[in-house]
């Protein structure tokens, strides 16, 4: 298999056009123009589209009009263009779309910064947009992980009809590292889509792609039906991984870059006996809870550590449950935390558990 | 018996919602009848708004996106650059198309795009009980404007056949009316003309049609034809804008 030294941003699109998505809608905002750049190139060579629309509001409100039409979208921004493109998202979820958005924060509020940061983390997972709906939020920390839960996205949005957001950060958009991609990729068995707005060929009785029901019962009935759902995938597409924490007394929780900074940290408190271990949420949601939780039942302390001024934390706190204490280390603004800095909360922890 | 009068195919069998008076009923049905006459019903996809006509999603046999507040015509692209073989339309009234969703609109136009819109003009907001609009009237007396629309604090109507006739991307713009027999006929040849531009691949092509909202203009259905035709039409001339085709 070829090994190709790529772009975390490029890395993406990439693996977005294999995975069968021959539409995207971008707008430049830093730092994830290179997905644009990258589709606009690509994108014409294999039949497919690259539009710069005029606003994120607009690639996002195309991409629900290509997938409403049947065929995978893609769009990508930074934190202020997600904010913009957040009530086109909410529509995709009412009207049960499955596209893939991608987010490469930035620090925030506001224009905020442009280095990177996990800032994002209550808006992906929580509070979006307005109106009861989730997004599978996957949260890749190497490029390589870039590269397969991408394809994974499409297959997840189009299993459920809902739309999924990449996340990642400022470094994984920029920092180049190998990877390859399957020769050829075996997706899920997949439902055909007809539901799609492609034409009845008068063959068929009209389809609606809509997200207004003005009758209280019927629209209470479909959102309890997309939350059965949203409860299957919890059941079903829960992904993290874990280092050394069978015998942790503390165990760091981190995501994205920022687990790889959080496992070397944990290596250098292991080299001086700390037993420390590592959860890494794969899937931001749904929240990897169950092993926090039985891991809690043994670990002394948990860290949560984000490029943020604690968000992920919330989540750990419930997932442990008081059966363990559960500490925060964060950077933010687009600083990132060096080993040192959650080695020394390490210590400070540790020391404080004996 | 021979049947000199039907309900055109693409047009659901169902009540319309809309109040007495009002003219998107009228409009629907030419939208319909031509999709009917072109036979375009099976390759169609409506694109509705959010306002008085979003529910044409129930109103056309056709396939149809609900899309939100102005968006439609970036909706409208997503779906035609999916596609490119089908016929793709946008209805959107005035607040949707001329304010919230002024940006799509001109880059929709500016770009070219191979679609149709079919833009109803009754220069107010009606599904939340007659607001201003972008092309409310000078003087016009609504809700928001209960002293009447005054430009030191509202400015001016927003007149997009003349604004988007400006641009070199649109293929054809036309303003009509459906306030009488001549002039409804005048509009079905103009959406007819709308709708085989963008068959032939000529690209954007819209209509404006000045209508009215007797519900919540106050008046009677008789007085608010008489009020579009003595206080709207000299704002908004009918005629065309512009016709790359009639160079042709």
């Amino acid at each position: 298999m070829e090994k190709l030294l790529m772009k975390g941003n490029e890395a993406i699109a990439e693996a977005a056009i294999r995975a069968g998505c021959l539409r995207f809608y971008g707008y430049p905002i830093t730092p994830q123009t290179e997905v644009s750049a990258y589709m606009s190139k690509k994108m014409p060579k294999v039949g497919g589209l690259f539009m710069q629309a005029e606003s994120e509001i607009a690639a996002i409100n195309m991409v629900y009009g290509s997938a409403a039409a049947g065929v995978r979208a893609m769009t990508s921004s930074s934190s202020p263009g997600i904010s913009l493109k957040a009530e086109g998202i909410s529509y995709i979820a009412g009207a049960d779309l499955p596209c893939v958005v991608l987010n490469i924060v930035r620090g925030g509020p506001g224009l905020g910064g442009i280095q990177p940061a996990q800032s994002d983390y209550f808006q992906a997972t929580k509070g979006l947009a307005h109106g009861d709906f989730q997004l599978v939020v996957l949260a890749p920390s190497s490029i390589q992980e870039c590269v397969d839960l991408t394809y994974e996205a499409f297959d997840i949005a189009d299993q459920y009809r809902m739309p999924v957001m990449l996340i990642g950060d400022g470094m994984l958009g920029q920092m180049m590292e190998p990877v390859t991609f399957p020769e050829e990729y075996k997706g899920r068995d997949l439902p055909e889509k007809t539901w799609a707005t492609n034409g009845t060929q008068m063959k068929r009785k009209h389809n609606v792609v809509n997200s207004l029901y003005i009758e209280p019962n019927e629209l209470e009935k479909l959102v309890v039906e997309r939350y059965k759902k949203y409860d299957y995938i919890k059941e079903t597409e829960v992904k993290y991984e874990t280092e050394n924490i069978k015998d942790a007394d503390v165990v760091l929780v981190a995501y994205g870059t920022i687990a790889r900074i959080a496992k070397s940290a944990m290596q250098k408190a292991r080299n001086e006996g700390i037993k420390v271990g590592l959860i890494r949420p794969i899937t931001l949601w749904p929240f990897p809870e169950k092993i926090i939780s039985e891991t809690a039942k043994k670990a002394k302390s948990f860290l949560a550590v984000e490029m943020s001024m604690g968000q992920m934390v919330e989540d750990v706190r419930l997932a442990v449950n008081g059966q363990a204490d559960v500490h925060f280390y964060g950077r933010t603004g687009g600083v990132i935390p060096t080993p040192d800095e959650v080695y020394n909360k390490i210590i400070e922890i540790a020391g404080g558990a004996k | 018996m021979s049947v000199v009068f039907d309900r055109p195919k693409a047009l659901a069998d169902v009540p319309l919602h809309y109040c007495p008076g009002c003219t998107h009923g009228i409009v629907h049905r030419l939208v319909a009848q031509v999709i009917d006459e072109l036979g375009i019903e099976g390759k169609t996809i409506g694109v509705a708004p959010v306002g008085c006509s979003v529910f044409a999603y129930n109103y056309f046999n056709c396939d149809m996106v609900e899309a939100a507040h102005g968006r439609a015509p970036a909706v409208a692209t997503g779906v035609k650059r999916a596609n490119p073989d089908n016929i793709v339309f946008t209805y959107q009234g005035d607040g949707d198309l001329a304010a919230i969703g002024t940006a799509e609109t001109v880059h929709s136009a500016g770009r070219g795009e191979n679609i149709t819109v079919i833009f109803i003009n009754n220069a107010i907001y009606g599904m939340t009980g007659g607001q201003m609009a972008p092309t409310s009237l000078v003087g016009q007396v609504t809700q928001t404007t209960p002293y009447g629309r005054k430009t030191e604090t509202q400015g001016y109507p927003i007149k997009v056949s003349e604004m988007l006739s400006q641009l070199d991307g649109p293929y054809y713009i036309e303003r009509v009316a459906v306030d009488n027999v001549k002039n409804i006929n005048n509009a079905k040849k103009a959406i007819k003309k709308a709708f085989e531009n963008q068959v032939n691949g000529k690209g954007f092509s819209l209509v404006e049609v000045l209508s009215t909202c007797p519900t919540n203009w106050g008046l009677s259905p008789i007085e608010a034809l008489d009020w579009l035709r003595d206080n709207m039409m000299p704002v908004y001339p009918l005629g065309v804008y512009k016709d790359k085709g009639a160079n042709e």
